[in-house]
């Protein structure tokens, strides 16, 4: 078995996808000859033709618009969007239209899609290429919001994204797409939805992310450890539905819960989960839930992105700060 | 130096006004049975529209566009597909949904406010009404695409009015299909107004069929109340369709005989003169006195169609209003195939509280 990176993990489950169910097709600008602006269809052009991995025009609305069209036909589209910069205008299509189409129809035609994008900040990329507005989309009813954090669940989350009946927007965080390599080929196991998981067990404190920042988590929780601090780590993947239950498991454990997120931080999906917690777990809480995010500012542009984006020094110190609450 | 008026597109017409033939009529009018049935859908869609309205006005229904004005189009357009094919409609489709097999009770049903009106088996892959305007453009160059890819036979058909030519959605879908050569028929309802815009000040454009051009598309002006020319048109988009030659767009021009929807007064901003005129013009009026001079219609007919209209509309009707409410579950039980158990914690708690129990300790 061979290790690879996230975005090859992404080209290999595009590859699966697309070899074990012929109604499986990708649609996108520059995927198709070029192989997507970070390779992630690389190869799949020449596989499977351009009848089912389809260069589409310059029109991100359209990308949107026809795989609705597509999939209510049958088809299971996956789509690119180039950059989570250029998805605004697929908003009006997956608001108005994907996401309610099962609902509207009471089930007569469904939308089984998975709209890609990769997005983040971290990579020295140009304006509207770094931020990260996954709360929008997981604000709407009837969608599904997915993000991975690494080569493994990259793979198996967007095999389960193209099995979905319904409607998936599958983020892809940009800064790790070549961060790290894991072992995943054919047999690399599907992963559930709407399932949070817990990458490291601990008992003081939770720390709750998602997408690149579970990186940084995940450094800060071994500093932690070295301190003495046993914290227990929680990937939450699917960011719409949530999964409320292993949070809720975890904090009701520890007592303590940090979440970090790379996104603004009023109004993110971090401040879905501390209402949760307050709803759901106020008792069990021995300090306030602490949240380690981006600012209410736009994204900077590279030469400040650092001073933007989660360190594991921040994460560490709000874990702490929660440790020492009384 | 004057500047010339560019109309670069062909306007179909073979009926005028008072229903006289002003050009060679096309071999098929001698079959009086399709004559005939364009005649009585378009009647039944004209009653129906006026029962809807008479439904909102008196509280039984929710706010309604009426379709008065503009039947043939959608009329002759539905009369034209087949079957497999898939209607991608705009909002003022009511008779031509008819065409499909949709019962009135359905349409109502939806207008009503219940999603069950877009539900029932005999829409097949038709699309559900589409309120977002021209958002329904890409959906049928999608519906294309996927018949193209998976050879399936039949063709997309998608409707929208004047206005929705303006939006980026329509451009997009009509620069697709000319790219991959898509089988779609587009259908443009030229009723002249979107709500108190007038098409003048929608585009500067002298026709709108001619946005169709640029994306490499035969494009055409038809008369959208000469069910005969918007025969001959259609049904040339569809053969193209059908046997892989690609896309057209079609601007059907008509009027919009009444107000925008049952929340909208027209006389606001038009006036009554240009609302007499547009009377003139009306599809079924004109259709009815050519079929009189041909001796395929007399009074004896049409008020035995009128009876037979009414009471199929009565039914209808009452189907739709004897409809119980849907239970509340039902808010839940469609948004997802897989349910996410906080849905389902949600659909237990509105269950709870349907029945008059606590959900809020
Ligand atoms: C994207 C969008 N903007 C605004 C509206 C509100 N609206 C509903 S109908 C309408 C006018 C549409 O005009 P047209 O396309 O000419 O169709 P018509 O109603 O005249 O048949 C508008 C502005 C809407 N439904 N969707």
């Amino acid at each position: 078995m061979s290790k690879i990176t996230m975005v090859e993990a992404v080209n290999l489950a595009l590859d699966h996808a697309m070899e074990s169910d012929p109604d499986v097709v990708m649609l996108g600008e520059d995927i198709g000859v070029n192989g997507g602006v970070f390779r992630a269809t690389q190869g799949l052009k020449d596989k499977y033709g351009f009848k089912r991995v389809m260069d589409t025009p310059l029109a991100e609305t359209l990308i949107a618009g026809i795989s609705i069209g597509m999939a209510a036909q049958g088809l299971k589209p996956v789509a690119e969007i180039q950059f989570m910069g250029f998805i605004f205008p697929t908003m009006e299509q997956l608001i108005c239209h994907a996401a309610r189409m099962r609902n509207r129809t009471r089930g007569r035609l469904s939308c089984p899609m998975v709209l890609r994008a990769p997005f983040g900040g971290g990579i020295h990329a140009p304006e509207h290429h770094s931020e990260s507005t996954e709360a929008l989309l997981a604000h709407i009813p009837g969608l599904r919001v997915v993000i991975p954090s690494s080569p493994v669940r990259a793979y198996g989350l967007l095999r389960s994204a193209i099995n979905e009946p319904d409607p998936v927007i599958f983020l892809e965080p940009k800064r790790i797409y070549r961060a790290s390599k894991q072992e995943v080929d054919h047999k690399t196991p599907l992963l559930p939805l709407d399932k949070c998981f817990t990458l490291k067990q601990g008992q003081d404190v939770t720390l709750v992310s998602w997408g690149a920042s579970v990186k940084e988590t995940m450094e800060a929780a071994s500093t932690l450890e070295q301190h003495g601090v046993s914290a227990e780590v929680i990937d939450v993947a699917t960011i719409k539905p949530l999964d409320m239950e292993t949070i809720l498991t975890s904090v009701q454990k520890t007592g303590r819960c940090v979440i970090v997120h790379e996104a603004c931080k009023s109004f993110g999906a971090g401040a879905e989960i501390a209402a949760s917690l307050a709803e759901q777990a106020l008792t069990f809480l021995k300090a306030p839930v602490e949240r380690v995010t981006g600012f209410d500012t736009i994204m900077p542009y590279y030469r400040m992105e650092d001073h933007y984006l989660p360190s594991p020094d921040d994460i560490m110190k709000a874990a702490l700060k929660t440790l020492s609450f009384h | 130096m004057e500047q010339k008026e560019l109309n670069p597109i062909p306007i179909y017409q073979y009926l005028d006004a008072e229903g006289e033939v002003i050009e060679r009529l096309p071999g098929w009018t001698e079959d009086k049975d399709i004559l005939l049935g364009y005649y009585r859908h378009m009647v039944l869609g004209r009653q129906a529209d006026a029962k809807a309205v008479a439904l909102q006005r008196t509280g039984q229904m929710g706010t309604y566009p009426s379709c008065l004005g503009q039947e043939a189009i959608s009329t002759v357009t539905c009369a034209l597909m087949k079957k497999e094919d898939v209607l991608v409609p705009y909002y003022r489709d009511h008779p031509g949904l008819m065409v499909r097999g949709i019962p009135l009770s359905d349409i109502l049903l939806y207008w009503g406010g219940d999603e069950r009106g877009s539900s029932g088996d005999h829409w097949g892959k038709d699309f559900p009404n589409c309120v977002p305007i021209a958002t329904q453009a890409c959906h049928a160059a999608g519906v294309a695409a996927a018949l193209k890819i998976r050879q399936d036979s039949g063709i997309a058909v998608c409707a929208l009015g004047d206005g929705a030519t303006s939006k980026g959605d329509f451009l997009e879908a009509l620069n697709l299909a000319g790219a991959w050569q898509l089988p779609v028929v587009f259908v443009i309802n030229n009723n002249q107004w979107a709500i108190s815009v007038p098409r003048r000040i929608q585009s500067g454009a002298p026709t709108l069929a001619q946005k169709g051009v640029s994306a490499g598309l035969p494009s055409y002006q038809v008369d959208g109340n000469d069910v005969i020319a918007l025969h001959e048109v259609i049904n040339e988009a569809i053969d193209r369709a059908r046997s892989g030659k690609g896309a057209t767009v079609i601007e059907a021009i008509s009027y919009r005989l009444g107000d925008h929807t049952t929340a909208d007064d027209a006389s606001r901003y038009r006036s009554s003169d240009e609302l007499q005129q547009a009377w003139g013009k009306e599809p079924i009026k004109r259709l009815r006195t050519f079929l009189h001079h041909r001796g395929y219609w007399d009074e004896q007919q049409e008020q035995a169609l009128i009876k037979e209209v009414s009471l199929q509309i009565e039914q209808e009707v009452q189907t739709y209003l004897n409809t119980p409410l849907p239970p509340v579950k039902d808010l839940f039980d469609y948004h997802y195939a897989n349910m996410p158990s906080a849905l389902k914690q949600q659909k237990q708690e509105a269950e709870l509280r349907a029945a008059g129990g606590q959900s809020h300790e």
